[in-house]
Parts: C-alpha cells; structure tokens; sequence
C-alpha cells in the first residue's frame, strides 16, 4: 500500500503527541525497571566494587527464612488490614446512607482519620500503646480489662497495627460503598418490602449482590495500600519486637537504606513487584466475574 | 548569585601531597598525638576572611548540639564571610541521605556530621571524606588557637582511621552511664551499684510492679539494644570483633553479658520493653516508674526540665559499673566530615575548623547538649559557671572519660552486627538461650564480615 503525503502528515502530528510521553515513560518507569533488574543481578553494595552474580541473589532470597517469613507476615497484616476495614466500611455505609439528624456533620467527622498525616499519626497512636503510660491500657482498665502490651509485644504487635490501619482507613472504604449505595435502584428494595422481606434479608439479598462491584473497588484499593504499607509500621515498630512486625517493605527498607545491600534489595523489590501484580490481577478477575455473575 | 570558585586547596591537590602525610601517617596513627602537638604557633593574623563570598552546605543530624551550631552560625558567616546553607535532618533519615549522596558522586553538601560508631568503617572504605591532617599542619589553614592537641585521646582514636588518616574532626563523645531515681534507692536504703553483680541485686531490691515501680531499663527494641550487650561485654574486658577481625560473640563473655542482660530485662524491666528504644526508657524514667536506667549521657537536659520530668533533682547520675574483670564506659562519637568530592575543601574546613572550636565545645557542656570532645570544655569556667544540669553529671561525664571504650565494633557492616545481634538479644528477653541464640546470630553475621573485608 502507498502512503499519501497527507497520510505521513498525520503521523508527524500522532508522533508530536506521542513521542513526549514515551520518552516520559521511558525515563521515570521503564528505565527505573530495567536498571532495577540490572542491579538485582549483581552483588552490589555501597563502597564496594559491582560484580555480577546472576540469579544468585533470588536464590539468596528462597533460602533465607527472615525474607519467607516476612512474606507470610505481609499476607496476613493484609488479610487483617482488608477484612476489618471492609467489614466496618461497609457497616458504616449502610448507616450513612440512611437519614438521619446530623448525618452530614457525623460523616465528616467519620472521615478525619482518612485526611491525617500517617506519620504524625503513627507518633501518636505509639504515644497511646505505651504500656504503662499510654491512654489505651487505661481506658481499658475503666472497664475492668487487663492492660495490654499492645505494639510491644510479638504476640498482640500485629493485630495492634491493623487497629491503626483500620481506625484510618475505614473511612475510605465507608465513602467508595456510600457512593454505591447511592447509585442503586430504589425498585427491588419496595418490591422486597412488598413481598415481605425483613431488612437483613434485603440487605443479604439485594443491597449486597448490587454493591458488591464498589466493595470490590475498595477491596483492590485496601490490598494495594496493605500490601506496601510503610510509614504506620515503621514509625511505631520499626519492624519490632524482634522481626514479629518485620514486612516485605520493612525487610527491603532495612537491605536498601540501612545495609545498603543494593543487589539483594532490587532482588526483593522484583519479587515484591510479583507479587503485587499477582494479587492485583487476581481481584481484578475476581471482580469482573462478580460485575458479570 | 553566589560565583562558586575554585579553592586553593582542592581533592587533587590534596591527593598529590598524600605521599609526603604517608610518612605523618605512620607517625600520627592511630592516635596523631605528634600531630596534634604540631599546630602551628600562635599568631594574630590568622585570614578568616580567606573564603569570603564563598557558599557552602551543611548537613547535620537533628539534636541539640546541631541546634546550637544554627543558632551560632551567623557568628561563623560573620567572621569568614562564608554563607553556609544547613540542612538538620533526623538521624536515620541524615544517615541515608549522606550514603546515598556520596555514592551519587555529587552530595549537595561539603561538610557534614558523621557518626563514628555507624559510619566511620563504611566512609573510610568508601574514600568519602577529606582527610584533613594537610590542612591541620598548614598555619594558613588552621587558626592558632584551634589546638587540636585539645581534643581527648579517645576522640583523635575515634576520629583517625585505621590507615592513619583523619577525615573528621572531633566533635561529641557520647559515654554510656547509669541514671539511677536517687528517691527510690533512698526509700529501699539502697546504696548506688558499683559492680554488674550489685546491679542486678539493686534492681531486684527496687523492683515493685505491684506499685507501677520497675528495677531496671534499657533498650529492648532490636538495633538499639546491641550497644547494651556489648558495653556490658566490656565488664569482661572482651569485644565482639577483635583486632585481627574474627567474632568473638559466642565466648564465655559475650554469653555472660548476654545473660546479664536478659537477667535484667525479662525480669526487672517494665512489661513491653522488649519494643522500647531510649525514648520509652526515658519517658518511663522521667515518670519516676524506673529505678535505674542505662543509657546514653546526653539525656541529663530533658531528665531535669519539670516540663519534662517528674523525676527533677532525684536523678543520679553514675558510671557504668563495674564487670568481674574490667570497668570500662561504652563510648560513642560523632565528628565533621568534609566531602572529599567537594569543590569547597577550604571553606568547608574552615566551617568544621569553627564549628569544633573551643568556645563551641564550652556550649555544648554549659547546655548540656552532649559530651565535648575537647578536654578544655571541662574545665571553662564560663561553661561551668552556665551549667543547666547537676554537677555530678559533668564529674561522671569526666570519670567515664578516663575508663571509656568504644562500644560498637569499627566494621563496615556494623548496622548488620546491630540489627543480627539486636534481634538475638530480643529474643531472649522473651526467653530465649544467650548461648544458642549468640551461636546463631554468629553465624548469621560471619559472611557478611568475611565479606565485608574482602
């Protein structure tokens, strides 16, 4: 086929568009990329020499039970960290979607924990677990509990930062079902209600199946934001007691920026980036098949 | 705008003399006393206005003698000329951003605080910073009365490296004591420990957990509380790597102090210690729960502010006691480096040259920010005369001086050695066995030296 001069026109202006968001591309995502998997290809550590090492720092990796078990840690933090702010998002949602007074001043409230800072967070939810002075143990002893060790124990470390990451994040998942809610039909709930349906059945049977597409939504967002969750772990636990709070993000902080094992950690980056996709695409489909069941 | 000008002395010519500071070096090491001693002479027209017009960066980590260099530092841009650019990061995130400056080839800044027990293996290795003796011995350089002579023999130790060069200059020396509740002890007619076996005795005496009262702190949290084991370790006059390199962690004394330390912290320490940095010790201290706590001189100024502390005018503040063999304090150190890919080698000098001086070390002691790492501090009638803290803080700061080790070991990979160790020493404060768990951590940490000295 022949091209006309009008038609290489047409791909000088495609191109004009095109060419400066893929040098962009390039250099701020697929550069990083590569040069990441370079690195994890060699033994590389901050003054010292390069040298190349192949796949040697993957097979580090298998066998080395601090990085397996901090996988384990990082899938259960996030199952915990998904299914508790899910739960009671959804809760919040429903309550939210129905009137009643002050209901407006009370969801903005509801979402404040959403709009602070994590860091400055972190500082002082650490302020509350301490065990002797923190405001929780107390609050606890005012209704005949024992204290708690809180974050300073290996035993309770985990379910106290999904406290904290529930107490912040509820409130994003309570927005993403609320605006669900609120795009439903009004019909099946009066034909229900015509038929007799008491409301945990409506709510079983119609609310929930006609939502689910939003629960999902916020279901992938939750995973995402666990799964790499950071800043909350690390101001208050720094990883700690021991590596009981030790995550894959931890785990690859400390190689990178406190052992400036260079190699080693792009290796854990790579296989973290696995993984994510992994669990991404896998609720993806997850939650096309529910849009379309 | 700023012209960035070439020094006079810049890396290259500072390199291309190093054959002639080879010969100094074998002199000087590792304590450079004839260095020290070789400051020239004083003189009245020392040109401080040399660099005038120049600018430079400066990076230091967030603490209070960081605060009082800001707050002098218009003095310092006043009688040089020199615009300085200060960056007071914490000291985590100082610490990254210095390596990962340095191995960028291009740091935004040309002087900067290095901390010798975390970073002098590892900067040493890397070439990162200038070594100074050059500028030192040159009377156009170094201010007569600068007398680096001055400077306590621990802090030149700390401040040279192993081949001889100086690439810091000594600026805070950080002794491990014993803050003691002097009320608690008095109220149990306790007398103040002298030796780890009245220690632990005391410790058991004191602790009441009926009545919130706990016998003993330290760090529990992994990292933090490595610098415990080994200043105990010291009691037994041993190191967890020795001279020639080789682990010494799974001997009778590593184990001993490794015990000691469990002894203390599962079971006179307060409930969650196992996850307590220096900060929970020290707001538990402050609170008057904690009999005794072992730590880090410098806490003095937060322990006597009533804002702070309900603990005002009942702190005590004693040595590290002693071990079964040997008393010595665990010793830590900062210095300020210069950039060795700095174009700015002379006003960055000049800058570290004032910073280190005598009447900012007298600061630092008067706002009992620290340690100086000069000796003349101590004895600066204007800094004795404006102490904000308890005499018996500056005579044990003096006393630990005389009996001070340095606590870590100086390798390389010395943040793996805290964090491998650390996490074996939390461990058994949950009930762990020292010896199995130092025998495990031994071998965890062995390739990563091995290769670290390769």
């Amino acid at each position: 086929m022949r091209r006309t001069g009008s038609s290489y026109r047409r791909r000088d202006k495609y191109l004009r568009f095109v060419v400066p968001a893929l040098l962009v591309i390039v250099a701020v995502i697929i550069f990083p990329w590569v040069f990441t998997v370079f690195m994890s290809l060699h033994d590389w550590q901050v003054a010292s020499p390069r040298r190349w090492v192949g796949l040697a720092n993957y097979a580090n990796l298998l066998e080395d039970e601090r990085f397996r078990a901090a996988i384990g840690r990082t899938f259960v933090y996030t199952l915990l960290a998904v299914v508790f702010p899910v739960v009671i998002g959804v809760a919040a949602a429903v309550v939210f979607h129905r009137e009643f007074p002050l209901r407006g001043l009370l969801r903005s409230i509801y979402i404040l924990p959403m709009v602070a800072t994590p860091v400055a967070i972190a500082l002082v939810w650490t302020m509350m677990f301490h065990p002797q002075l923190g405001v929780l143990n107390y609050l606890l002893s005012l209704v005949g509990l024992p204290p708690s060790l809180w974050v300073y124990s290996p035993q309770t470390v985990i379910p106290s930062l999904v406290l904290v990451e529930t107490w912040q994040w509820t409130p994003l998942v309570m927005l993403i079902v609320l605006g669900g809610l609120a795009a439903l039909p009004v019909e099946p709930m009066e034909s229900a209600v015509i038929d007799g349906a008491g409301a945990w059945q409506i709510f079983r049977d119609i609310t929930l199946p006609l939502v689910m597409p939003f629960v999902m939504v916020a279901v992938v967002l939750r995973t995402i934001d666990a799964l790499k969750a950071f800043d909350t772990i690390f101001t208050i636990t720094q990883g700690g007691p021991g590596v009981a709070s030790e995550t894959i993000n931890i785990y690859l902080y400390l190689q990178a920026f406190s052992f400036f094992r260079i190699g080693h950690a792009s290796a854990v980056v790579i296989v973290f980036f696995v993984i994510i996709v992994a669990c991404s695409l896998s609720l993806l489909a997850l939650r096309q098949r529910l849009r379309w069941a | 705008m700023v012209h960035r000008q070439r020094p006079e002395y810049s890396r290259r010519d500072v390199l291309r003399s190093g054959a002639a500071l080879a010969a100094a070096a074998a002199i000087a090491a590792p304590g450079s006393r004839a260095l020290a001693q070789g400051t020239p002479a004083a003189g009245s027209d020392f040109d401080w206005q040399r660099y005038a017009g120049e600018e430079i960066g400066v990076l230091l980590a967030l603490s209070p003698r960081s605060d009082l260099l800001v707050e002098h530092q218009p003095e310092f841009e006043e009688l040089t000329g020199i615009r300085v650019n200060t960056d007071v990061v914490p000291e985590q995130q100082q610490r990254q951003k210095q390596v990962i400056e340095f191995t960028s080839g291009n740091p935004s800044f040309d002087v900067t605080a290095v901390s010798w027990h975390v970073q002098k293996g590892l900067f040493g290795k890397g070439g990162f910073l200038l070594d100074v003796r050059e500028f030192l011995e040159d009377p156009a350089m170094t201010a007569p009365d600068y007398d680096f002579a001055d400077f306590s023999q621990a802090a030149i130790n700390f401040a040279t490296q192993p081949d001889g060069r100086i690439d810091t200059l000594p600026y805070n020396i950080d002794y491990w004591i014993l803050y003691w509740n002097t009320e608690l002890f008095e109220q149990k007619g306790v007398a103040f420990p002298q030796t780890f076996d009245e220690m632990v005795a005391a410790a058991e005496a004191l602790n009441d957990p009926g009545n919130g009262i706990y016998g003993f702190a330290a760090r529990g949290l992994k990292n933090a509380n490595t610098p415990v084991w080994t200043s105990f370790m010291q009691g037994w006059d041993a190191v967890p790597v020795d001279d020639q390199g080789q682990l010494r962690t799974t001997e009778e004394p590593a184990v001993a102090a490794a015990t000691l330390y469990q002894t203390l912290l599962a079971n006179y320490a307060p409930p969650g210690v196992v996850g307590f940095n220096w900060n929970e010790c020290q707001t538990s201290f402050a609170q008057g729960t904690v009999a005794m706590w072992f730590d880090g001189i410098g806490f003095a100024t937060p322990l006597e502010d009533p804002e702070q502390s309900l603990v005002v005018g009942k702190v005590g503040y004693g040595l590290q006691p002693a071990g079964p063999i040997a008393q010595h304090s665990g010793t830590f150190g900062d210095g300020l480096g210069i950039s060795a890919q700095s174009d700015k080698h002379g006003p960055a000098y000049f800058y570290a040259q004032w910073a280190t001086n005598k009447q900012n070390q007298a600061r630092v002691l008067a706002a009992g920010a620290g340690a100086p790492a000069r000796n003349s501090a101590y004895t600066d009638p204007e800094a004795l005369a404006n102490l904000t803290v308890p005499q018996e803080w500056v005579d044990t700061l003096i006393a630990s001086g005389e009996i001070g080790l340095p606590s870590l070991p100086q390798i390389v990979p010395v943040t793996e050695f805290r964090d491998i160790f650390g996490i074996a020493l939390t461990n058994m404060i949950t009930g762990a066995d020292p010896a199995q768990e130092l025998a495990a951590a031994t071998e965890q940490f062995r390739p990563i030296l091995e290769q670290s000295q390769q």
